[in-house]
């Protein structure tokens, strides 16, 4: 091998290697440019509140913000000690409560701290209106002396615990767990343990939907594969429909069949299936939840499976069957194992379009057949308590993804289909 | 399944009827529910139920009052005119922005492209309810929370993952060399985009324009947070009633809304055969 192999130049003297480097390099930064304007769109509109919702789940402001002299002092203050803190301490604590009072802002630090230790907000409340008047000291007998809570150390303790800028708080309630005020985990109350309840309905009634849609989806993509194509082109229509219409129509629409009077009951009653007084309660419970999303999960199946099954060419059984398969056999062992990528992508998509659902539950749902969405929202636009909706955000987004690594893996998000 | 042999067995011949008795049984689920809501729609009394009247087909029983209040009540005309508005800005920012990521996405060489691909996509990944719950935190913040412009840009971001998929779609198998040709004729890339890039791209960016405009149309969850009454768009509008009040005019705009969504699907089928007819793939 010659040691003097000439270098490949350009027109004007670069060598080649680099030369292609550049342009390449050019290339990869044309092709970044044409993306860069959604990449910070997305990364402003969407991406930054969905971090700032997950960081709202640690954020325990409320306490130092509110006790701004007290916390401080608190600090030096040792629970193990057995004592309750210093004179000094009071004195910051009353100068907090009548600087909150004046700012009107003090009742957040008690529904803050009632999430911990329900009932104790009273406590705050009370000492809020009373503290008002006190202008010397000794502080520390006239607050015991509103309420003796404070002459008791667990208060003190509760405070302490509670007041970090950072708080692990919310994501253990959504886990049914809680810190005490020692700081130390543990589990909630037996009547409190309700999200993981929660959780486990949303998995259990999301299942029994997707597995609905397959057993439903399964025979008409079956049926539309095998029909000729203009055929086909039709029923794919009423796949369609469904499909395209807004949420709410179908939503709407289910109301009108289930409810009590609604027209299943009517036309049960009309025929003498029920007498008048036994109509079936349709809607407002896990039933309704089910009929309704199956309903409007069922084409996010069929498409998927019948761009599945369109490509098994019928040849397949034709030789099962002239082997001597039954055509029992030749189905379950020959046709069914082809359509299992099918199965997959349109199982996987029903699951994790239906565990995020909140619109139909909420309106068809009842009590018993919400979801963790719904719980969601509850603590967003009801109860206020919104560290805890971020919590429970959180998890849901974590089981939503982890089941997009799976669809990923198992399709390939770029082979989405719309329609 | 191609019809019946004529040598089919008695069991084959009942268990081919019983199938599509099944499979008309599953259409008639799928398609029931929509096909109900017009004629209840066009009921004379406040319920959503058909009455004796309308049984027997007597014109005392149907009355087009619900359409009449659709058509003059403020709420409702409000709700169309922010569904509009809100649809129209946020399809254009979105398709504006979708096309182009698109167009870069598709390049060759383009360096971390999955992940791109990924957080790109991510805003239909997410379930609405978590998008919703931060993009109200978020934009409470920044005091974006109850304005048209909050509500356009959710809307947006919520709708560019459609343009982004299905522009790429349309992008693949996609021939650079149309672009060099271009080139060596002497057309300026500003004259190629135009003239070669835009028109074969065309149905795709109409389609996912129109996906990502019936998103914002349809989208109930987002705008319940970070919209208030004053961007009240029809599906805000549509639940709060289902919620509050419920009466017939919710059915007329359930009719109303099944005939814009045939009308569009027929748009998108009709543009995706030409994108087929164009790019050569003949219909079978």
């Amino acid at each position: 091998m010659s040691t003097e192999q000439a270098i490949l130049t350009t027109a004007d003297g670069t060598p080649l290697k680099i030369s292609l480097q550049r342009a390449m390099r050019r290339s990869r930064l044309k092709a970044l440019g044409l993306v860069a304007p959604l990449f910070v769109f997305i990364l402003v509109s969407f991406l930054l509140p969905i971090g700032d919702m997950l960081l709202r789940g640690v954020e325990n402001h409320i306490v130092a913000e509110e006790l701004p002299r007290t916390i401080p002092l608190l600090s030096e203050w040792q629970p193990d000690s057995a004592t309750i803190p210093s004179e000094a301490v009071f004195k910051a604590l009353v100068l907090d409560f009548q600087q909150g009072a004046k700012n009107k802002t003090i009742n957040r630090l008690g529904s803050r701290l009632n999430y911990e230790v329900a009932g104790i907000s009273s406590l705050f409340r009370k000492t809020a209106r009373k503290s008002r008047t006190l202008t010397s000291d000794p502080y520390q007998e006239a607050m015991i002396k509103i309420d003796k809570q404070w002459g008791s150390i667990e208060t003190w303790k509760l405070l302490k615990t509670f007041s970090s800028r950072y708080t692990p708080g919310y994501y253990l309630a959504g886990a049914d767990l809680k810190l005490n005020i020692d700081g130390e985990i543990q589990r909630q109350p037996e009547e409190l343990r309700v999200y993981m309840k929660l959780f486990w309905r949303t998995l259990r009634l999301s299942a029994i939907i997707t597995l609905l849609t397959l057993v439903l989806g399964y025979p008409i993509a079956y049926l539309m594969a095998s029909l000729p194509t203009r055929t086909s082109n039709l029923l794919m229509i009423m796949v369609l429909l469904p499909f395209w219409t807004s949420l709410l129509v179908r939503t709407t629409a289910w109301i009108a069949l289930l409810q009590q009077e609604g027209i299943i009951n009517d036309f049960l009653v009309v025929i003498g299936l029920l007498n008048d007084g036994g109509r079936l309660p349709l809607i407002h419970n896990a039933t309704g939840t089910i009929v309704a999303m199956t309903h409007i999960l069922l084409p996010f199946m069929v498409l998927p499976l019948f761009s599945v099954m369109k490509t098994i060419s019928p040849t397949y059984v034709r030789a099962a069957k002239s082997l001597g398969a039954t055509p029992f056999q030749a189905l379950i062992k020959v046709y069914m194992p082809n359509t299992i990528p099918g199965m997959g992508a349109g199982g996987i998509l029903v699951f994790i379009l239906a565990i995020g659902y909140y619109i139909t539950p909420e309106l068809v749902g009842g009590i018993s057949g919400t979801f963790i969405s719904n719980r969601i929202a509850y603590h967003i636009s009801s109860s206020l308590n919104w560290g805890l909706a971020a919590a429970l955000g959180a998890f849901l987004l974590l089981i939503v993804l982890a089941l997009y690594a799976l669809y990923d893996k198992l399709v390939g998000i770029d082979n989405m289909k719309l329609g | 399944m191609a019809g019946l042999p004529p040598y089919a067995s008695t069991p084959e011949r009942i268990w081919y009827y019983l199938f599509r008795f099944l499979c008309g049984l599953i259409f008639f689920f799928l398609i029931f529910p929509i096909v109900v809501v017009i004629p209840l729609s066009f009921n004379a009394v406040p319920f959503f139920t058909f009455t004796q009247e309308m049984i027997t087909l007597d014109p005392a029983g149907y009355s087009l009052k619900w359409y009449e209040d659709f058509f003059t009540n403020l709420n409702w005309q409000g709700a169309v005119r922010n569904s509009v508005i809100i649809g129209i800005f946020s399809t254009l920012i979105a398709t504006f922005l979708g096309t182009l990521a698109a167009l870069g996405l598709s390049r060759p060489h383009i360096p971390f492209r999955t992940t791109l691909m990924g957080i790109l996509i991510s805003p239909m990944i997410v379930p609405l309810i978590i998008s919703a719950a931060g993009m109200f935190f978020f934009y409470s913040r920044i005091n974006l929370q109850g304005t048209h412009i909050g509500v356009i840009l959710a809307h947006a971001a919520l709708g560019t993952p459609f343009v982004v998929i299905t522009v790429t779609a349309t992008l693949v198998g996609f021939d650079q060399n149309l672009i060099r040709a271009s080139a060596s004729l002497g057309a300026t890339p500003t004259r190629t985009f135009f003239k070669i890039i835009v028109p074969l791209i065309l149905p795709g960016v109409i389609a996912g324009g129109l996906f990502a405009f019936v998103t914002s149309f349809d989208e109930v969850v987002v705008i319940l947070f970070v919209g208030s009454f004053e961007q009240r768009t029809i599906p805000w509008q549509m639940f709060s009633g289902i919620r509050e009040h419920i009466s017939p005019t919710i059915l007329a705009v359930a009719t109303i809304l099944v005939f814009i969504s045939t009308l569009l699907l027929t748009a998108v089928e009709l543009l995706r055969r030409r994108n087929e007819r164009l790019r050569g793939i003949r219909l079978t």
